[in-house]
């Protein structure tokens, strides 16, 4: 079929648009990457955009040696594997006992999730609550922060009523308990909703900066997100440096920048969630849609 | 399956007793067990918690011991000098991301359908979606970065086309902060939002737009008078849950762009309710004043989505209940 003048016309609009808008997507990512691997003094001259001109590791040198950047990183890293491990297994058993049939108050504890997706206390009470229950400034607060979160229990719960009943009668034959049941069969096939709310799990934990920084105040336990807020809004190297430790000192001033240790920190922070994101692709899409199809 | 059906025939002479299907079904029931406590301690407490803004609430002498004072907090709310230009600030930003933020991705989705390329359509997903999985901390970094006054790429750019003369410092001049704001916000999600109204756009019957090409409708008739109604009810639904969300719509993005709320001179224009609950609450420890500010924009939230709902009905369109 033959596409009028005008038709051909906005094609070729389209697809501007959407080059231009996948390149400012693109670009102040390209960008950060190139200025980390640049020297600070001379990304300060100007006129560092797609390539890296004076190229050097030294920022990452920095940034890994740095003791306080280190531990902050550890702790995303604790942080977002246990954090990941405890919520997929309290969220997927929750589901999963909400996905048979006749449960006793089963309507009750559905009515009692999905509530908590519309009201919460807001900040203070939430603050104030956890205060009393100990957990300000402990690691434990990281791991319990979100760990139900109804709307993964929603896409769980819509994957297990999937399931066919026969796979499960044959092993409760064979003698095995409920839980048998859920670890040895229910789980292994359960493997691609698993994959795809593993990661955003731990993509939410990665990321999450706010709380730690509301409920955390110890320095040792503060996530790597939490301390780039106070990398990023560092006026000067020198209130930068003096804030890391020696090694930093010692290193020639001149040559690194605020911005070259800002950027060389944030990617340090990112590469991780785009080294999995491919996987992650080729999931989310259908989580998203299970998801949304519930509200 | 078994263990959780059969319990009910068991019982032969009729049904068995609550306390005997609670204990046929004990695995289970064990399985449910940790999540209700948790969502019992994390969310409903802190609900519960809500009471405090009618207190004059204090850590150390705690809820039981602390004296009520009903509504004093939230007349001092109304009365503070900041009350109007927070409301302001509040309902500004939130109405700018709802009318520039919501069809942003539904016109996303609009133009990828229109994408013959499979190549290119792929690509342009693929990027776009990858801000969603950024933290607001780095979208930070990269926005301070972009619009920095040395070297940022904004302000190269347009001095490269001799647009301006000097570069702007774009993060200290009050007027460009809501434009700012909903620009990064809009960068941030367009990619992600626009997921759900292609998927919705695929569901549609194909031989719709083969008789309209017949009819000889142009693309852009059949995106106006095929694709969008087709989705409507999608979008309505979605409109329906960003009212009611709209104001708690962006906390972080304020404070990450304000420099943790340190910008002074922006803060004329980014003081929204969250903002100011955050201060009064956990910097100036004035817990009880801090909640009922909170609890005043819950309710807010609520009437705008219950009137949100409403208006949906009474249009003869879709729902939420």
């Amino acid at each position: 079929m033959k596409l009028s003048l005008g038709d051909k016309l906005m094609r070729v609009m389209i697809y501007m648009i959407l080059a231009v808008l996948a390149f400012i997507t693109f670009y102040p990512f390209w960008n950060s990457l190139v200025l980390s691997f640049n020297t600070g003094s001379d990304t300060s001259l100007g006129g560092v955009s797609f390539w890296p001109r004076d190229f050097t590791l030294e920022n990452y040198q920095i940034v890994f040696e740095e003791k306080k950047i280190f531990q902050a990183y550890l702790i995303t890293i604790l942080r977002t594997l246990v954090g990941t491990a405890v919520a997929m297994f309290f969220t997927s058993l929750f589901a999963y006992a909400l996905s048979k049939k006749g449960i006793v108050f089963k309507k009750f504890y559905m009515i009692f999730a999905v509530f908590t997706m519309f009201f919460n206390g807001g900040l203070i009470p939430y603050f104030i609550v956890m205060y009393h229950l100990n957990l300000y400034n402990t690691f434990a607060f990281l791991i319990l922060h979100g760990l139900i979160n109804v709307y993964n229990v929603i896409i769980f719960r819509t994957f297990f009523l999937e399931l066919p009943d026969g796979l499960e009668e044959s092993a409760k034959i064979d003698g095995c308990t409920n839980f048998g049941v859920f670890f040895r069969i229910v789980l292994p096939i359960s493997g691609p909703v698993f994959a795809t709310l593993s990661l955003f799990t731990a993509v939410f934990l990665w990321n999450d900066w706010f709380f730690p920084a509301v409920f955390i105040n110890d320095q040792n336990l503060i996530p790597l997100q939490t301390m780039m807020v106070q990398i990023i809004n560092e006026g000067t190297t020198a209130t930068l440096i003096s804030n890391l430790n020696t090694y930093a000192q010692n290193l020639v001033e001149n040559s690194v920048t605020v911005r070259s240790i800002q950027m060389a920190t944030m990617m340090v922070a990112t590469l991780p969630i785009l080294f999995i994101y491919p996987f992650l692709q080729r999931f989310f899409v259908k989580g998203v849609l299970v998801g949304s199809l519930k509200e | 399956m078994l263990q959780a059906e059969r319990p009910i025939q068991a019982g032969q002479a009729g049904q068995p007793s609550l306390w005997m299907r609670l204990f046929q079904q004990w695995e289970f029931q064990l399985m449910i067990l940790p999540a209700i406590v948790f969502l019992l301690i994390f969310n409903y407490a802190p609900m519960w918690g809500i009471l405090l803004s009618f207190q004059e609430y204090n850590l150390f002498t705690g809820f039981w011991e602390s004296p009520w004072v009903g509504f004093e907090h939230f007349q001092m709310f109304f009365d503070s000098p900041e009350f109007w230009n927070i409301m302001r600030n509040t309902f500004a930003i939130s109405f700018l991301k709802l009318l520039i933020g919501f069809p942003a991705p539904i016109m996303l989705a609009l133009m990828l359908n229109e994408i013959g390329n499979l190549f290119f359509k792929r690509i342009v997903q693929t990027i776009t979606y990858i801000p969603h999985f950024i933290s607001w901390v780095v979208v930070s970094g990269l926005v301070f970065s972009m619009l920095a006054v040395d070297n940022g790429a904004v302000n190269d750019t347009l001095q490269q086309f001799n647009l301006i003369e000097e570069p702007i410092n774009w993060m200290s001049i009050p007027e460009y902060f809501w434009g700012i704001l909903v620009t990064v916000n809009v960068w941030k999600e367009i990619g992600f939002g626009s997921i759900v109204y292609l998927a919705a756009i695929v569901g549609i019957d194909p031989s719709l737009y083969e008789s309209a090409s017949i009819d000889g409708a142009s693309k852009l008739q059949q995106i106006f008078k095929i694709t969008i109604p087709c989705i409507a009810p999608v979008i309505v639904i979605f409109l329906i849950l960003n009212i009611g969300n709209l104001l708690n719509a962006g906390f972080e993005d304020v404070f990450v762009l304000t420099r943790n709320l340190n910008n002074g001179i922006l803060m004329s224009v980014a003081e929204t309710i969250d903002t100011y609950v955050y201060q009064m609450g956990i910097l100036n420890q004035r817990f009880s004043y801090a909640t009922a500010a909170g609890l005043f924009k819950s309710i807010l939230s609520i009437v705008l989505l219950i009137a949100a709902n409403g208006i949906a009905r009474r249009l003869g369109r879709t729902s939420l209940w």
